[in-house]
């Protein structure tokens, strides 16, 4: 069983998102990295690149594969988590704190309704 | 998750699942790639010891007053060489002399052979060699009845002593040594795929789960621990062994791979590819199969990334991932002869950036003899 915390959406891909007026937090669940094991590099997008939900924005790579990350939401990448960079083992260790990869501002707010709930997203990975 | 049900399983395939195993798909079998993480594994194995189950390989028996000669016009290698109980690592070649193949010879008696094969390749081996079989030698695919385990890593001898006795005759370095286990054969060969000493244990499928039980309990106190197939990939990388499929193809030459020591031109039979190499030979190689690693950091390589010289695409990876014993990103590929010379800076282009490489002499890592 991973942990899904109830207050965040999630992306079919994985990824999570925590809305705070409009800005958008981005990382992958505790499931995608549970999935992934041993990330060895995160590759991060660049601040002010405009995205739109669902493009490819950054790669995480485990021992075993390189793994798209999707933006969950469309907007413009703010900030990044260049810790990352340094400590890609973070991703295992704290999903939903310490490895959080960007923040973006939100274009499209009402987009993030297509997402999933905590419910919804447990039961598509089938816990 | 592609559908599991179509993919062959092992005898242990239940037991991996009990034991928390991610299962994929691989070469149309369903194996475990970790058990606890790949880089967890990959420490036992380079620190204590891991176990294997490569009961998915292919085992072919081939026996007759005619076999020694027929193998001798099969393979590469030259099994004139082999002692009885001794075994060598040989390639099954194409007419073009491209890579059908790379296995490990073993001769069990005077007239008789054991093939260990991979195991997506089982069938097309089979077709090969039966096409070829002359009359006076038997061949026979064992692999469905025969369970396999290999045991690796630094205190295996030690755990197999454990686990079969003082009576066990211990194989030396690339023999193959047969006892009995509750009443049941087992050939036990000092032989692997990690870089590590180690053990490879062939025995009837029906004992797989007792004996895979038995080896992991007589291992646990020396730190045992099952392994799967994504340490071996990172074991065996670092060890610079070839992975057929990857490394190794239909297009490319054992001497492009490097394995010249693995073929005989002098021996007397002919075999597929011999002509080819024997032009190759005199010739010299347009592109060899090198070792490389990140020299500033970055993404670890991976296969079919491109390496360039400035502008000039120069060579294509076959197999690449971060290397828990080194720390950086290592990877083989192959690339024109003029730049595979250890010391050759070249660029890795990692999704359209470019990474700092150096070719690097093989392997990545040699154990402490």
């Amino acid at each position: 069983m991973s942990n899904i915390p109830a207050e965040l959406r999630y992306a079919a891909s994985h990824e999570w998102i925590k809305v705070e007026g409009s800005t958008g937090t981005v990382g992958i669940s505790d499931h995608a990295q549970s999935e992934l094991s041993d990330v060895v590099y995160v590759e991060l997008p660049k601040v002010g690149a405009k995205v739109t939900a669902g493009s490819v924005v950054a790669t995480i790579e485990s021992v075993k594969a390189a793994s798209d990350i999707y933006s969950p939401a469309s907007g413009e990448i703010t900030e990044v988590n260049a810790e990352l960079t340094k400590k890609p083992e973070l991703v295992n260790q704290d999903p939903y704190g310490a490895a959080w990869l960007f923040k973006i501002a939100l274009c499209a707010p009402d987009e993030l309704q297509k997402l999933q709930d905590a419910a919804a997203y447990k039961a598509a990975i089938g816990e | 998750m592609s559908d599991t049900a179509s993919l062959q399983k092992t005898a242990l395939h239940g037991v991996h699942q009990k034991l928390g195993a991610r299962l994929v798909e691989f070469g149309g079998w369903h194996m475990p790639v970790q058990y606890t993480g790949i880089v967890d594994e990959h420490k036992a194995v380079r620190e204590s010891a891991g176990v294997f189950d490569i009961s998915h390989m292919g085992e072919f028996y081939i026996s007759g007053t005619g076999a020694h000669a027929f193998l001798n016009g099969l393979l590469t290698n030259d099994a004139g060489k082999l002692a009885v109980g001794q075994g060598q690592y040989t390639l099954m070649l194409n007419d073009n002399a491209g890579v059908i193949d790379d296995l490990i010879l073993y001769r069990l008696r005077d007239v008789e052979f054991l093939l260990v094969v991979n195991a997506a390749k089982i069938a097309e081996d089979r077709a090969w060699i039966q096409q070829r079989l002359p009359a006076g030698v038997t061949f026979e695919d064992r692999s469905a009845a025969t369970g396999a385990l290999a045991l690796q890593g630094p205190r295996s001898l030690q755990i197999a002593r454990a686990l079969l006795g003082a009576g066990w005759p211990m194989p030396e370095h690339n023999q193959i040594t047969a006892y009995s286990w509750n009443c049941q054969p087992v050939f036990a060969a000092r032989t692997g795929y990690t870089g590590e000493d180690g053990v490879e244990f062939f025995f009837p499928a029906e004992i797989a789960e007792a004996f895979f039980a038995a080896l992991l309990e007589a291992g646990k106190p020396l730190g045992l621990k099952p392994t799967g197939l994504g340490a071996r990939d990172t074991l065996r990388l670092e060890a610079c062994l070839p992975l057929n499929g990857n490394d190794l193809s239909p297009k490319r030459t054992p001497l492009e791979a490097g394995l010249g020591a693995f073929v005989s031109l002098t021996k007397a039979e002919d075999f597929p590819g011999k002509d080819v190499l024997l032009k190759q030979k005199a010739g010299g190689v347009n592109e060899k199969l090198v070792a490389f690693r990140l020299t500033q950091g970055g993404p670890p390589p991976r296969a079919h990334y491109a390496l360039f010289l400035g502008e000039t695409r120069v060579g294509e990876v076959t197999s690449g991932a971060p290397s828990p014993t080194l720390g950086c990103g290592i990877g083989l590929a192959y690339v024109e002869i003029e730049f595979a010379e250890p010391g050759t800076k070249l660029e890795l282009e990692v999704r359209g950036a470019r990474v700092p490489v150096e070719v690097v002499k093989k392997p990545f890592y040699k154990r402490a003899k």
